[in-house]
């Protein structure tokens, strides 16, 4: 199951403590994520020198360029409207606060991303997602495995996963376990990566993911039979 | 080989599972995914999850009203800071 992503960094390159403050004076980050803005607007570049200036039209530019990528990836960490647009204000004020210090080591939607994740990431750590829940989440629980749905067909053979239902089922992962499979089959970060984000091992983090994986091949099978007997 | 869901190799083999799909290993070549057509078929669809994940990540729409929140929210911080 491997991704034809970008290089990994080396492994400490990432061993920066989860801190927006940090990371956003912190030299830049060379993870991409799978679809990152790979061409960037032509007009990026200028209306981004002229916000760091202070021009209020060229923000405005810059929100309308990124707000989809941004409020789309505070909504699938969350799972929760409301509460992504509230970051997705948060990830742009603190972006306002801050763009004066961007100094372009990488692209820019790479560094505005990463300041995103920190957002969303310290919210939820205020609302008491801590490593106690990751890993109560990793405790062996009775139902969990790949058994549940069992006699349902495999996904494989129903043809291709419908986008939908992916997303709901996302949705309705368990707040630790979405947040891992958002953060690595989603936005394409390493474990070594979300480790360092999460404050838990590389083990955990693969384990969390597999387990998230888990509970979507569950959903993705009794979805339909659900919908079915409606 | 087998098809039994509580079969003890099937159940050691999973418990690796999460290590070797992380590590990047190939597992379609791991002996029990050769020889276990019920670990073979998860391993397909976990495969396809993970592929059908990639998909997702364009896009959803915010609000209109929210850039004006946000405007609002700039200015009064802006108006903060201003000395008096």
């Amino acid at each position: 199951m491997t991704h034809p992503r970008s290089p990994m960094r080396s492994p400490d390159s990432g061993a920066q403590p989860l801190d927006g403050e940090t990371v956003l004076s912190a030299p830049a980050l060379p993870f991409r994520p799978f679809a990152p803005a790979a061409s960037p607007d032509p007009g990026e570049a200028d209306a981004l020198a002229r916000a760091q200036d202070g021009d209020h039209y060229a923000f405005a530019h810059l929100y309308s360029l990124h707000k989809r990528r941004i409020y789309s990836l505070c909504l699938r960490m969350v799972g929760n409207i409301g509460e992504a647009e509230d970051l997705t204000q948060e990830v742009f004020l603190q972006l306002h606060r801050k763009i004066a210090t961007f100094r372009g080591d990488s692209a820019f939607s790479t560094w505005l991303h990463r300041l995103a994740i920190n957002v969303v990431l310290m919210r939820l750590r205020k609302k008491g997602l801590t490593l106690i829940s990751l890993d109560e989440a990793m405790e062996p629980v009775p139902e969990e495995g790949p058994g549940r749905s069992f006699g349902a067909p495999d996904l494989t053979q129903a043809g291709a996963i419908d986008r939908l239902a992916l997303e709901r089922a996302v949705a309705h992962l368990p707040a630790g376990y979405r947040l891992i499979f958002v953060l690595h089959d989603i936005e394409g970060y390493e474990h070594n990566e979300i480790a360092t984000m999460l404050d838990c091992s590389i083990g955990n983090s693969k384990s969390q993911l597999h387990k998230a994986r888990l509970k979507l091949r569950d959903a993705l099978r009794t979805y339909p039979r659900q919908e079915g007997r409606r | 080989m087998t098809s039994d869901p509580n079969n003890s190799s099937c159940a050691t083999f999973q418990a690796l599972l999460p290590e070797l799909i992380g590590s990047g290993e190939n597992v379609a070549n791991h002996p029990h995914i050769l020889s276990c057509a019920r670990c073979r078929a998860l391993l397909a669809d976990l495969e396809t999850i993970a592929e059908a994940a990639r998909q997702l990540l364009p896009i959803v729409e915010p609000p209109d009203e929210l850039w004006e929140q946000i405007e609002l929210a700039i200015k009064n911080e802006e108006s903060d800071c201003r000395p008096v």
